[in-house]
Parts: structure tokens; sequence; C-alpha cells
């Protein structure tokens, strides 16, 4: 037995008394605003924890249940009792890949996700071959073929998303970009998806570092923050990946991460600390580098002088919070000071800015027909502020929100924070 | 289990999406917020959405002798929804319309799965205001909320929610469809219906349909905390208050146990050697009456050597009230888990029952927070308990008897908002007596001759 929850029944067991049933939870999950039904929220997924380790319970039915979240953590904002939800999901999600297996799909992307070089190696040969699998429908945007559909409900004729791009934006730039007079060195932490899918977005925050004097590090051998694997309950996967990029924290040792996915944040800041629990070598490294990472807004005007934007950008604009920068790494109101900093820009707000898009990483493919539920209700908020720009700081956010102007009419482009401040920097010159 | 052909049924009459089987969805059925009660995996959950299909739900049950367990948020302090048996659960969470907003009436006509915070963000927009506001109020149905008679923050000024149903609809044990009450402000008619079948506790019927009382919403409202160096001056205050004819729309108390653990927990400033606090709202439609009766809760604090804070702006008013809301929040991290108890008394014996609550604490080696609205004498001494330590727990259990033993001899009585349900059924004697066991028996029998109704709550047909 472990001294943490995830090896040891008896902790996860006292993570779960915690929660008294209260209820609330019921009033922000996303997910139970979408099926209405007592299983969709936290208190529910704490109960069958209890029946499964009480070894009441132990099926498909359980296991589809225990997966119908998109660990929003919508639910700990809201919780009276400070019940570790995070904690006790991917404990449970553990336990349950560990007794009964995952399905082979997301074995072989996983098993992908924690080799570095072949998934490297696998998503740029798929770069230039994913014609074959996917059309092209407009600039950057692609969507399944006909042929693909019978894979998944989700893969109908209003299914888009972003192209791969043909050259990883890692590998178009130099691992150190060095400034005259550096303000503070950051390593800039890109994850897969601004990588292999986003690489424009890559860029613009380059930009913004260099334009506030930061000495940039970007370093090949950063790989998957983990949290992919992680939310499946792969918790020796992730500690391997995270290992790797703690490690390599350590031999280059930046002032600051810099991460510009709400997601690899999230993961940095949160989960390391809480899946290294009781393994205090890795543990205490987790902790030390967690003080040390910043989405990028908060980073520009908490931890360094930023260089407020002087050209103009006349842009309506509204802003959606990534569920995993607000609730998980507390973030909000900094990426909204850098959207005001912008001269001409009008910031709108939708009603509920910070409501899950339904995105969820690949919950949006697993239960198609509640995260499209969900994505509707964001998209009519969007829609009636009448932006012409969305904006949001995690890249899983902007696929879904992108599929969603497609799909729900909605006339605003989706764009990341930065990009737009980038924008505002290249009017300058 | 049920069979198959009562399934089948309950499928054609809801459609597929609309009846849950599979036992991993049922577990999620199995409880609500209350500790410690004893609890049934249910044989199937059903979502009706029209009355048609409750009676139609409630005539299959009475062919195949299934119990019915209606069910709004589960929320639930008492047991009131949790399945005893292999029977159905009906949860009203779809069946969730407001069906009209009557600004001139004043009334609002609702669907029983409306949730109480929507209900008023609707009636918000036209100034008004449906006042019992209970902690979950969140999450819990009007279906739910109308079933308890729950209470809230509120209660002193506003009432309970049994003072703002107008009228409504049920369907009856026995299959039929049964409405009274109406928009009239005066309705003498007949029995009190209202009466009977609100905290009812979904024993005598199901509400299908409910006619709520609006009030329009207060314009001005003024917030103030104030810290006492003895309970006594602290409930002189309370008692006080009222004697000079003011009726503040919140008057909530903490003890110091609570006061620490809040302070530890949330840094909020609060001064951690005070013996009690009180949490002061007076509010109305004029602003000079509102700032009058400010004044003279003020001075009443004063002269009961309290230390007062008023609040001045919004902010300052937020965080007076973050105190408060932490209370519950701070006490469950203590220990694993927290019961939560509402025996009420006579507000001018608060201090009688926060110092015998003290005591049982003492005797039994619990650590207990009390909090609660001074102002209607109904506390919230909370116990924070390991449920491993079986020793404490059994400790725990003699504590929350001598508990409503002092509520009663103090004229009290078991439950002020939170309902009987299961978990205070066995007291019930205590208050009522024999021949009030003997009423509510009767009551039950004609209404619900076969038992079919949410059996095993509220009403001890064993006794």
């Amino acid at each position: 037995m472990g001294n943490n929850s995830f090896e040891n029944d008896e902790l996860l067991k006292r993570e779960l008394m915690r929660c008294m049933k209260c209820g609330n939870c019921m009033a922000v999950c996303p997910v139970y605003g979408a099926e209405v039904k007592e299983s969709a929220v936290a208190r529910a997924k704490i109960a069958l924890g209890e029946a499964y380790l009480e070894g009441k319970i132990k099926d498909k039915d359980l296991m589809n249940l225990i997966y119908n979240c998109l660990v929003c953590k919508s639910c700990m904002l809201a919780c009276p009792s400070g019940v570790k939800y995070d904690k006790i999901i991917l404990g449970l999600r553990h336990k349950l890949t560990k007794d009964m297996g995952k399905p082979w799909v997301k074995k072989l992307a996983f098993w992908n996700l924690t080799h570095p070089s072949l998934f490297d190696k696998g998503l740029k040969a798929f770069s230039k071959t994913q014609g074959i699998f996917l059309e092209k429908r407009g600039p950057r945007l692609r969507a399944p073929r006909a042929f693909l559909r019978t894979f998944g409900k989700r893969f109908d004729k209003d299914f888009v998303l972003p192209e791969l791009a043909s050259k990883a934006f890692r590998d178009s730039v130099n691992e150190v970009v060095d400034v005259p007079k550096p303000q503070a060195t950051a390593l800039f932490f890109t994850g897969c998806s601004i990588n292999y899918l986003y690489p424009e977005i890559g860029e613009d925050i380059l930009l913004v570092l260099k334009k506030n004097d930061i000495k940039t590090l970007i370093p090949k051998g950063q790989n998957c923050c983990g949290m992919p694997v992680m939310v499946h309950g792969d918790i020796e996967k992730a500690k391997e990946l995270a290992k790797n990029n703690l490690d390599l924290f350590e031999r280059l040792n930046p002032d600051y991460i810099v991460t510009g996915c709400a997601s690899c944040g999230s993961a940095l800041k949160h989960e390391y600390p809480l899946i290294f629990e009781g393994d205090i070598e890795y543990e205490n490294k987790a902790k030390k580098w967690a003080e040390k990472v910043h989405d990028i807004t908060s980073f520009l005007l908490k931890a360094i002088e930023f260089k407020k934007p002087k050209a103009e950008l006349k842009l309506k604009v509204t802003y959606h919070d990534p569920c995993h920068l607000k609730k998980s790494m507390k973030v909000w109101t900094e990426p909204r000071e850098i959207l005001k900093s912008i001269p001409g820009l009008q910031l709108i707000e939708m009603k509920m800015p910070d409501a899950c898009c339904g995105s969820g990483g690949s919950y949006h493919l697993a239960y198609p027909d509640t995260s499209l539920k969900i994505l509707r209700s964001k998209m009519e908020d969007v829609k009636s502020t009448q932006a012409e720009v969305v904006a949001t700081e995690c890249p899983a956010c902007m696929m879904q929100l992108g599929e969603g102007t497609q799909r729900y009419k909605v006339n605003a482009k989706v764009k990341h924070v930065i990009s737009l401040l980038a924008e505002a920097y290249r009017r300058e010159s | 289990m049920l069979n198959s052909a009562f399934i089948n049924a309950c499928i054609s009459l809801l459609g597929e999406e609309n009846v849950l089987t599979k036992e991993a969805e049922l577990i999620t059925y199995s409880y609500d917020a209350t500790p410690g009660i004893p609890r049934e995996i249910p044989g199937a959950v059903l979502f009706p959405q029209t009355t048609e299909q409750v009676q139609g739900i409630v005539k299959l049950c009475r062919q195949h002798k299934v119990p019915i367990y209606p069910r709004g948020a589960g929320t639930c302090l008492s047991g009131g929804p949790v399945p005893l048996s292999k029977g159905v659960v009906i949860s009203f969470q779809r069946m969730n319309k407001i069906l009209e907003i009557d600004t001139d009436n004043l009334t609002a006509t609702v669907q029983p799965g409306v949730v109480v915070a929507t209900l008023n963000a609707e009636v918000a927009k036209y100034g008004l205001l449906y006042p019992p506001d209970p902690g979950s109020m969140a999450v819990a149905t009007i279906g739910g909320t109308v079933a308890e008679n729950s209470g809230g923050l509120r209660g002193l000024k506003y009432g309970v929610t049994k003072h703002y149903v107008m009228g409504m609809e049920l369907v009856l044990p026995t299959g039929e469809v049964f409405r009274f009450g109406g928009k009239t402000v005066k309705n003498v008619t007949a029995y009190d219906f209202t009466g009977l079948f609100v905290g009812s506790e979904g024993t005598l019927g199901i509400v299908t349909e409910v006619i709520l009382k609006l009030i329009p919403a207060p314009k001005y409202r003024k917030s103030m905390i104030a810290f006492f160096d003895t309970l006594e001056d602290a409930g002189q205050t309370v008692t006080d208050i009222i004697r000079a004819h003011v009726i503040p729309a919140t008057l909530e108390i903490m003890d110091n146990v609570t006061i620490r653990t809040v302070e530890n927990f949330a840094k909020v400033g609060l001064p951690t050697d005070a013996a009690a606090l009180l949490l002061i709202e007076v509010d109305g439609n004029g602003k000079d009456g509102v700032e009058e009766e400010a004044q003279k809760v003020l001075e009443v604090i004063q002269k009961n050597k309290g230390r007062p804070k008023i609040a001045e702006t919004d902010q300052e008013r937020d965080s007076l009230w973050a105190a408060r809301r932490a209370a519950l929040p701070a006490l469950a991290q203590v220990k694993p888990a927290t019961v939560l108890e509402d025996a009420t008394v006579p507000r001018t014996k608060i201090v009688d029952m926060l110092k015998a609550v003290q005591e049982i604490a003492k005797k039994y080696n619990l650590t207990i927070g009390t909090f609660g609205h001074a102002g209607d004498g109904n506390l919230h001494p909370t116990f924070m308990v390991d449920p491993m330590d079986k020793d404490e727990m059994t400790r725990l259990d003699k504590a929350i008897d001598e508990i409503f033993d002092v509520a009663l001899k103090l004229g009290g009585t078991l439950s002020g908002e939170h309902g009987i349900g299961i978990a205070k059924k066995k007291y019930l004697k205590n208050e009522l007596g024999s021949s009030g066991i003997e009423v509510m028996k009767r009551l039950k029998k004609a209404l619900d001759p076969e038992n079919t109704l949410n059996p095993g709550k509220l009403v001890p047909m064993e006794d």
C-alpha cells in the first residue's frame, strides 16, 4: 500500500468521505445541465466510488458514468466542504482502468503520447498524408471524409478540426531566443496542441515575450504535460511524462515557466504536486516548479513589467474562460486586462463567460451528444454578445468553439488572447 | 426487483430516455444529504413531465404494488426522498417549467422541478421576490421545498414555504388529481389544504403544480456584525432587538468554536476570543425606515456591550457575509464528516440552548460548532466527527438524543426546517405524544390506504 490515494484505497476512501452529499455541485455541473440526471454530478461519482470500493458494483455502466465528466472543476468552486474532486476522479479512473482496462483506441493514442519521439514522427508523417482522411474545409481547417463517419457520432458533416501543421512549432524556432536586455528568462512550455496544431499561437507568444524583453527557452526536449493520460486514470504514464518535464526544468533552471495552454498550465501548477504525493523527491520538485508556472497573461501582468500595446485594434471581443485556467489556475482577471490594454478593443462579456464549452479533451468524442448540448448553449451566449471575435486561452476550447461557430452559424472568429495582443504589437511597427 | 411488464409499461408511458434501470444509475438515487440513515437502491428512476404521466405512474404502482419515492434535487437533511425498498423514485427535475409569473396578482405558477434560485432569478426581473431561501436554494426544487416546508435565513421576517403556497395541484396516492386554492389572497373554502400538504414529506400526495405568492423585493438594506464577550450578551441582544420592534431580515449567530474555525480557515478578520457574534441585516422599501431600524439595532448592541461593525458599501457587506458563508465549509475541514442538526427553541431560550449544546459536547467529548438563525431560535449545532471512529459515532448518537431532549424541555421542536423523514421519526412521540401519532396515522391511512407513497417516512406506522 502506497502513501497516496492513487495506490491506497483507504486514503481514497477518506477523500470520498469528505463529501456531505449536499448537492451544491448540481448547480454548476455542465454535464448535469445537459443531461438532467443525478449520475452527472460530482456527489454521484463519489457515491459510485464508495459503492465500487465496497465491492458493490463493477461494470461497464459504472465505467461509463465515471468517465462522463469533463473534469472542468466547476464543482470544486461550489463545494462547501472542500472535497478534492480532482484527486478523487483521477483516483477512481486510475483504479477502474487497472481493474477493467481501457478501450484499444485510447490505449493506442496514449501509447503514442508516452513515446514522445515516435509520437512526433507519427504526427509529422500524418501532416503530409492527412488529406487521405481529412478534407480541406477552409484555411487551416479540416473535416473527416465521409468514410470516417462510422467511427463516431461526432464525425458528422458539421465536424471540423484544425489542420495538422506542416511544420511543428518547436522545429521552426531556436531553442534559445535571446533579447538585448532581458527582464527575466522564461521557459515556454508549448504543449502538444500549440506545437502541432496551432504553431501560429506559438509564434505570437514568442513575439509577445520578445517584445517584453524576455529571454525565452523553447527546449525540444519538453514532452506532453501528461494531462490527457492523467484524466484517463493512467497515473503511471502521467508520472513518466511529468518526470521528464520536471528534470528538464531542473537542468535549464529558468526564472519562470510560461504556458499558453490552460490544460498544460493546470497540469504543471496543480496536478503535478498532486500525482507525486508521497514521492518526496518529485513532490518537492513539482511544488517548487509549480510556484514558477504562469499562464502567459498572468506572467505579463504579475511577474514582469508589461509593455502596453500602442496600436489600435478596432474589434468587438468576448472572452471565454477556459475551465482549467479559471477553476484550476484561478486566473480570470488577467486575460481580460490584457484584452482591455489593447487600444480600440471593446470587451463585451457573455452572460456566463465561465460556463464550460463542453470540450474536455477527448470527452467531446466519447460523449458527443452531451458535449454538443453544452457547446450549443455556449455558442448562443457568444452570439448574443454580437462580438466579432471570441478570445480564449486554451487550444482545446479553441477547437470546440471553432467547430461551434461552424455548426451553429455564429459569425465570430476564435482567437487566442495572445494572438490579439501580438497583432496589436505588429501594427506598431 | 421490479418485473419487466412494469418497466415496459413505464417506458411506453414516459419514453425510454425517462426511465433509468441500470444499477450504476440507480445507486445515484439511493441517498440525499442526510448522513447515517438506512437506505436502499431503488428498482427504477422515472422522469415524468406532465400531470397525466404522474397519474399514470401512480396507477401503475398501485396496480403492481410498487412503493413510490418522490424526489426533487435530493438535498434533504432528514431522508425524505431516500428509497427504503426496491420501489421507484419519481424525479421531478425534468418537470421544471415556470408556467406563469403574474405581476398583477403577484403570483408564480410553477411545475415542481423548478429550482428555487431559478425562480428567484426570473421574478427578480420584475422587481419581485420569492422569500424562502434554504441553504440549498441553488439546486433545491420547489416541489422538494413544499414537501419539506423549508425555511432559510429570511425566515424570521418573511416566514417559510407554507406562507407562500396559495394553491396546488396534486396526484393523490389513489391516482386522482386534486386542485385547491388559487390566486386569491383570501380563501377559506373547505379545510386548509395548504397546511395539510405543505410539509407532508411526500406521504400524502405528489405535487404536480404550485401557485406561489411573490412580494415586492425590498430596495434597501443595511448589514452589520457584532462581537460579544459572553453568550448572555449576544442572547439578550437578540431579545432586545425584537423588543425594540425591529424585525431584521436576518439575525444569525455563531458560537466561539465556529468563529475560531472560520477565522482559521478563511482569515476574514474575526476576533477569535469573542464568545459569539451576531450578523444582522435589516431591509425595507423606504431608505429612512431602514436607516432608523439600523440605528435602533446599533443602540441595542451597544447597550449589551457588543462591538458592532456596519457595512457601508456592498463590498463591506459581502465581506461580513463571507464569514457566515464560510461557517459550514470551515467546520467541514476539521474532521472527515459533519452532522448538522436543526433543533429549534423559542428565541428567548437560545442562550440556554447554546449552553446546553456546549455542555453536551463536553460530556461526550465531541467537537460541536453552533451557528444558525438566532432570530427564529433555529440553531444548527454541527458535530465534527470521523465516521471510521466507531466509539465517536456511538457518543454522537447519544449526544443527538440529548440535544432533542433539551430542545423539547425548553419548549422547542425537533426540527425547525429540515423535516422528520427517516432521521427523526423515533423522536416524534416525545413531541406529539400518543394521540399525535394516532392523528398522523389516521390521516395517512385515510389518504394513502395502501401505504404506497413514501412508505417509512414521517409517520411512525409501526408505533
